[in-house]
């Protein structure tokens, strides 16, 4: 098949190599899991002319140590188990135990938005832990916040790592649909952290997007319902497959004031 | 590039982005690995990589180089049973068979592991195949006795045709 033929593999076997291969990200395809990219790839959507393979490349470690969480790109979604809330509970929702043994944090943080399937529901639970991506690219290594990583659209970034400061509490409400598993069509994730309560929301736009409204009106009285109201400021829910704009619209406040109400 | 798959070792020539699917059943003619969906979905080209079972379609032989491969045609003949099989046939858990290669890799993972795994845990062990024939009671109640070894493999009566004698006895109200 031509659109395998034609590509130039690299499959690191270190973080190094996997940095070097990279270089500025221009026409390298990341292959991580595989989980979205390959079937891309096998049905000609994607003719990559060279692809980086990072399996091999290390960048899998989760670790916890002096109140910090930091998980490699490559640790897969099923290892997340060891993950704090809400990033354990939203990570356990995705796809199926074989999936989730394959597909990665990495994959999922960088993921091209879905059309009518749940991609990237890691995200919402990363910018409620106010996550910082460290990311490889033109102009070397940097670290930013996960927001202004997905904000830029990840595209010619490798992610190395992501880290957080342990939570006080995490939370997240979702309304799932069932399938062979339950998928997620929309869900609130929240979490203390510091004192600070971040609230995010995916399922509702391409990327999943913080809630700073909400995060203020509950910062104000600590009252959910208060947030709950709020959460439209910031978010601009979308019609496709799986709900209505109308849907969601009603759905995100409901959602936001259960992830408060058991953010205890 | 090399797999070893059921016990024999290859030498893998397709480019190295093809899917392990592809290579196992166009470049090495084993075919118990069905080609469903090619996307993820539906669970019909599970094999095992290195004990672990792993949807083929998802996976560039690249990432695989080395890996020892696990099919269908590893598990057991027509004579001569697996306990996997023998419990997909003693609970009638195949109507057309398109899913069932894929069902029966997650289930040998699931026997491999050991352990009591619930009806649920091994319901949710599962989730990722998709069957569009038997409706899963019938396949989970096979892999239920599989990973619980209540299965008669039949390997000593083999034979003696315990088939035969099955296959009336199965029908209730038929004439013996
Ligand atoms: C049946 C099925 C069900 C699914 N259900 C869900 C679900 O419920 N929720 C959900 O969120 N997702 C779901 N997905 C999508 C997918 O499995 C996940 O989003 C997964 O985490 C992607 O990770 P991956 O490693 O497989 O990504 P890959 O396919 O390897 O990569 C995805 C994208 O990210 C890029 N990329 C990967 N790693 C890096 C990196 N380190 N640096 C830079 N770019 C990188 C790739 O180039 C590619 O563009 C499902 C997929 C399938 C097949
Ligand atoms: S063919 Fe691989 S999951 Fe459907
Ligand atoms: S037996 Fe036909 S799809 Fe499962």
């Amino acid at each position: 098949m031509a659109a395998v033929d034609a590509a130039e593999v690299v499959v690191a076997t270190s973080a190094q190599e996997a940095v070097e291969a990279f270089g500025s990200g221009a026409d390298v395809t990341v292959v991580a899991g595989g989980t979205i990219v390959v079937p891309e790839i096998t049905h000609g959507r994607l003719r990559p002319r060279r692809a980086l393979l990072l399996g091999g490349a290390g960048l899998a470690g989760l670790t916890r140590e002096a109140g910090r969480t930091t998980v490699g790109a490559m640790a897969t979604v099923a290892a997340l188990d060891q993950a704090p809330e809400p990033l354990r509970s939203t990570a356990r929702h995705v796809a199926d135990a074989e999936i989730r043994a394959q597909a990665t944090l990495g994959g999922n943080l960088c993921a091209p938005p879905g059309e009518q399937s749940p991609r990237g529901d890691l995200q919402a639970a990363l910018i409620a832990l106010g996550a910082q991506v460290r990311s490889a690219g033109a102009d070397g290594e940097r670290t930013e916040d996960v927001e202004e990583f997905l904000a830029a659209s990840p595209g010619g970034r490798l992610v190395l790592d992501v880290s957080f400061a342990d939570p006080q509490a995490g939370s997240t409400a979702a309304v799932r649909r069932p399938h062979a598993h339950a998928y997620t069509v929309l869900a609130v994730c929240a979490a203390r952290t510091g004192g600070q309560v971040r609230i995010a929301a995916s399922g509702a736009g391409p990327r999943a997007v913080r809630c700073r409204a909400a995060e203020a009106a509950f910062a104000d009285a600590g009252d959910a319902q208060a947030a709950a109201d709020r959460v439209l400021d910031d978010v601009t829910p979308h019609d496709d497959a799986l709900a209505s704009a109308w849907y969601r619209s009603r759905t995100l406040p409901v959602l936001v004031r259960r992830a408060l109400t058991d953010l205890t | 590039m090399r797999l070893t798959v059921n016990g024999t070792e290859h030498e893998v020539l397709s480019p190295p982005l093809t899917t392990l699917l592809e290579v196992l059943r166009e470049e090495l003619s084993i075919t118990s690995p069905k080609a469903g969906c090619q996307q993820g979905g539906c669970g019909a080209c599970t094999v095992l990589v290195d004990g672990e079972p792993r949807r083929s379609c998802l996976t560039p032989v690249a990432a695989v180089d080395g890996a020892r491969i696990a099919t269908v045609e590893g598990l057991g003949t027509p004579d001569d049973l697996s306990v996997v099989q023998a419990a997909f046939h003693e609970h009638y858990a195949a109507q057309c068979g398109f899913c069932t290669s894929g069902f029966m890799m997650a289930a040998q993972a699931l026997v491999d592991r050991g352990g009591e795994p619930s009806r649920e845990e091994i319901r949710q062990a599962l989730s990722g195949h998709l069957c569009r024939c038997t409706g899963y009671v019938k396949i989970i109640d096979a892999v239920t006795a599989a990973v619980n070894g209540e299965v008669d493999t039949g390997r000593s009566e083999a034979d003696a045709g315990p088939q035969g004698e099955d296959a009336v006895t199965l029908i209730p109200g038929s004439p013996a």
